[in-house]
């Protein structure tokens, strides 16, 4: 009985606290919002402009986003590879450095993982998976490691060595699935992964698979390590004063190093998420580009991994709901990419929307 | 007649700090009006928000009787309202001229730059107020002094009227101070009014008429210079006596801890600046290092801290050699470091005190569990323990450093460096740009340590501090250690001739 108490009421504490942080993060993300807010505004001119009804656009994408199991299968599947990335964003960024080769990194990561997954037969699931799972980071980690090494050795700027990886990524994983591993038929992809090393399903019969839940506990853990550890504390410092962090003693290289490869390790297992869960095979071109929207996401997110995973859900929202707005109401589907656009757009103008609020007579 | 400014009421709170409370500040016409007060006591913000920088929470501003609203620098501007800040707003790859006129520079055919106007506008501005500059010269290759003349004809050119000054002699020398004096004065004759933050004493009873003394961001009250004397006013500023001589004991000095020999290090520009540079320094003892900036201080440090590489050399702590050791290391042997810029070097603004009390062994127990945790706890009861016992003003541990005062700032390096019962303390120019308060108080520190057991280099451009602390002086110049001098036996005038680099033998 007793215990039946304490646990409700350590239940209710919790929720207490949950709740309070949640008004904290919403606190903090006022321009984030007033950016999603203006995107749809302005969104709706363009949308009278081309001559449909926004509240039927809207309407439909929302409803195509959540309205059913389909739905949210579908922006959690698409949302997942984007939390990854941004979160692969986010980290190195804590150290000072400006990762935009996550894209790389992911596509390696999901490379490898293929590679392993479809190489062993009659491995137990507990061992396959892990594996693949394992290698899928240790792929994108040593795409991280790379321009890491160029950078604390030779100082060579991380902004292009992440960028050209990134091609050296597309153009590999490229070459390896239409000519060495390309699977019997057209498409140039690997042959399927064996069913050891598959991530499960978790909302049958949507796409969306165990890779969601792992992007969530990847948020945690970057939070912990960020927060709680001394190489998390280290990162930081070097991100927020080099000089200080240097001169307190904090090896700066190995700091960097340590940012990137992680950063990398996370797009990386982004890319495995994918391929073990969604498409089961490494396909050649499966990411549209999600190493992209993960910077665009982390920034909406406002550089914090909490804020980062809604941001990816919105963009996964978009992207699902805008695919059935298509269907239902011929609404072409790049509204969605103006929107992510403007978001984008409205964020990266704090000062714009100060400026708005100001004129506007608003005050929070 | 209507004051030149009136503010009336001013109040402006930071998250955690009320940096203005209802302040009341009148600036009459033709005057040289001192704002007195240690560092964090209002000062910079008040002013700051007479120029449009921040906005105040409350109160009204009104200019020549009129009330008016600064929501920005360029609405001051208008109002005839300059200010000169600490840190210079200027193009160092510009000339003189190029930099006065930004932002309103006379053209040919309406698009044209006109270099020639600029240059003769600039010239004739200068010989208006008297003050020289060659216009054409570029700033970079100016001195301080002079580039901050040139900020003052900036805002003279923009048709500045009141003109602010922001701790201008901060970055002077004293010859260069002097010949600020006169600028303001030449001002004053023009019927220009100043006003002139500060927190020395000395200056702000040389140069004003009257003087306003802040103190936590109240005004304790605004005094006639002739009515008043500088001990009154250093206590308006801190509200008790000042005790500006110590009274030190004099334990034996004991073991030698740390001990140099022909250190040779180059600067950034690959040029020698420590050239065979030998001292020691024994337990219980100050060792002073006196000379003008430049002459290899910085090398010095960042060579004995292990952030710059040593050419030749052999630096031993305690008889063990550490000049192989990280900086890392190097700490863990009991080196500790206040450095000189502590904004830049010694914290990481953007971090909260507590963060900033654990930077450097962060990673140690009690402050570390495993390997790899931090142990918040722990962090947390050490935070509150120093935050107590070095009186560190912060709202709280999570405060971020950024938000407190330069003192404060101070105090948590101070406090972090010091609770590790170091060996050996490195201390660069730890008084700079504190005000009276916070300089006593750290200047208490370094004594208590040295009482301790600890010993201590400190390294100042104050002469007045190295001989008010030393035991021994050591004068440097030109990357030499040119004398050793015992404390007692010997000048001012000894050392300031050393320091220029003079023979004494």
């Amino acid at each position: 009985m007793t215990e039946e108490v304490k646990m409700s009421q350590k239940i209710r504490q919790l929720l207490v606290e949950i709740w309070s942080k949640l008004l904290t993060l919403l606190q903090g993300a006022k321009p984030q919002i007033i950016a999603i807010l203006g995107a749809f505004l302005v969104g709706t001119i363009v949308l009278f402009a081309s001559g449909h009804s926004p509240i039927e656009a809207y309407g439909a994408m929302l409803a195509g986003a959540f309205g059913d199991i389909y739905g949210i299968g579908q922006t959690f599947t698409q949302a997942t590879p984007i939390i990854f990335t941004a979160l692969a964003f986010l980290f190195a960024f804590k150290s000072g450095l400006f990762n935009i080769g996550a894209e790389g990194q992911l596509l390696i990561g999901g490379f490898t993982a293929a590679l392993v997954g479809t190489s062993f037969n009659g491995l137990p699931v507990f061992i396959h998976l892990p594996l693949a799972l394992l290698a899928g980071a240790a792929g994108g980690a040593l795409w991280g490691f790379i321009p890491a090494v160029l950078k604390a050795k030779l100082g060579a700027h991380e902004v292009i060595t992440t960028m050209m990886l990134s091609y050296v990524a597309l153009y590999l994983t490229s070459y390896m699935v239409n000519y060495p591993l390309k699977a019997p038929g057209w498409v140039p992809q690997t042959v399927l992964i064996t069913s050891s090393a598959e991530l499960p399903r978790i909302l049958p019969p949507t796409q969306l698979s165990a890779s969601f839940i792992l992007a969530l506990i990847i948020a945690g853990i970057t939070i912990y390590v960020l927060q709680r550890t001394t190489i998390g504390y280290e990162v930081r410092a070097i991100g927020l004063n080099p000089a200080a962090a240097e001169s307190s003693g904090i090896n700066i290289k190995r700091g960097l190093i340590f940012a990137l490869v992680v950063s990398g390790a996370i797009a990386g297992l982004g890319g495995a998420g994918e391929v073990l869960g969604v498409h089961r095979r490494y396909i050649d071109g499966f990411s549209p580009g999600y190493g992209w929207d993960g910077l665009a996401v982390a920034l909406i997110g406002g550089l914090n991994p909490l804020g980062s995973v809604l941001a990816a859900i919105l963009f996964g929202a978009l992207r699902s709901g805008g695919m059935s707005m298509n269907r239902a109401t011929g609404v072409p589907l790049d509204i969605i990419f103006v929107l992510q656009a403007l978001v984008v757009l409205f964020v990266a103008a704090p000062r714009l929307i100060r400026y708005l609020l100001k004129k506007g007579g608003f005050k929070w | 007649m209507a004051s030149a400014v009136e503010m009336r009421g001013i109040t402006k709170t930071f998250p955690g700090v009320v940096a203005n409370d209802k302040v009341n500040f009148i600036l009459e016409k033709g005057e040289v009006h001192g704002l007195l007060g240690e560092n964090g006591a209002g000062k910079t913000v008040l002013m700051s928000i007479l120029y449009g920088l921040y906005r105040s929470d409350k109160g009204q501003i009104f200019v020549d009787g009129k009330k008016v609203k600064i929501d920005s620098p360029s609405v001051a501007i208008k109002l005839g309202i300059g200010m000169v800040h600490q840190n210079f707003m200027l193009v160092p790859s510009l000339t003189v001229a190029e930099n006065i006129v930004l932002g309103r520079e006379p053209k040919k055919h309406h698009f044209w730059f006109d270099t020639n106007k600029a240059v003769s506008d600039v010239q004739a501005l200068c010989d208006r107020y008297g003050l020289e500059v060659d216009p054409k010269a570029k700033v970079h290759s100016l001195p301080v002094g002079v580039q901050q003349r040139v900020e003052v004809l900036k805002a003279l050119f923009r048709g500045a009227e009141i003109l602010i000054l922001d701790e201008p002699t901060a970055v002077l020398t004293p010859q260069e101070v002097y010949g600020l004096f006169r600028a303001i004065r030449a001002l004053k004759q023009q019927g220009k009014s100043v006003i002139f933050i500060s927190h020395k004493l000395k200056e702000v009873c040389a140069i004003c008429d009257r003087i306003t003394v802040l103190k936590r961001g109240k005004v304790v009250g605004t005094v006639d210079k002739n009515e008043t004397k500088p001990d009154e006013l250093a206590k308006m500023m801190v509200g008790r006596e000042i005790l500006s001589t110590f009274e030190k004991v004099h334990p034996a000095p004991g073991n030698i801890v740390l001990q140099v020999e022909g250190l040779r290090a180059l600067n950034d520009r690959k040029l020698l600046a420590l050239k065979d540079v030998a001292f020691e320094v024994h337990e219980f003892e100050i060792l002073g290092v006196a000379g003008v900036e430049g002459n290899g201080q910085t090398e010095l440090v960042e060579v004995l801290t292990g952030i710059r590489k040593l050419e030749t050399g052999k630096i031993s702590l305690n008889g063990k050699p550490i000049a192989n050791l990280s900086a890392h290391e190097r700490i863990e042997k009991g080196l500790s470091n206040v450095p000189e810029d502590r904004q830049k070097k010694g914290l990481i603004l953007d971090f909260s005190v507590s963060e900033n009390l654990i930077l450097g062994r962060h990673d140690k127990p009690p402050f570390a569990k495993s390997w790899f945790r931090l142990n918040l706890e722990r962090i947390s009861d050490f935070a509150e323990r120093l935050i107590r016992e070095y009186s560190i003003k912060t709202p709280n541990r999570g405060t971020i450093v950024r938000n407190l005062s330069g003192g404060t700032q101070q105090r948590v390096v101070v406090a972090r460096e010091f609770s590790g019962e170091p060996e050996f303390i490195i201390a660069s120019q730890p008084t700079r740009g504190l005000d009276v308060g916070a300089t006593e108080y750290v200047r208490r520190k370094l004594l208590e340590m040295r009482g301790k057991g600890s010993a201590v280099l400190l390294i100042s451009a104050d002469l007045d501090e190295i001989l008010a602390l030393s035991d021994r002086i050591a004068v440097i110049y030109e990357g030499r250690i040119v004398a050793v001098r015992e404390r007692s036996k010997t000048s001012e005038f000894e050392l300031g001739l050393l320091m220029a680099g003079g023979k004494n033998d």
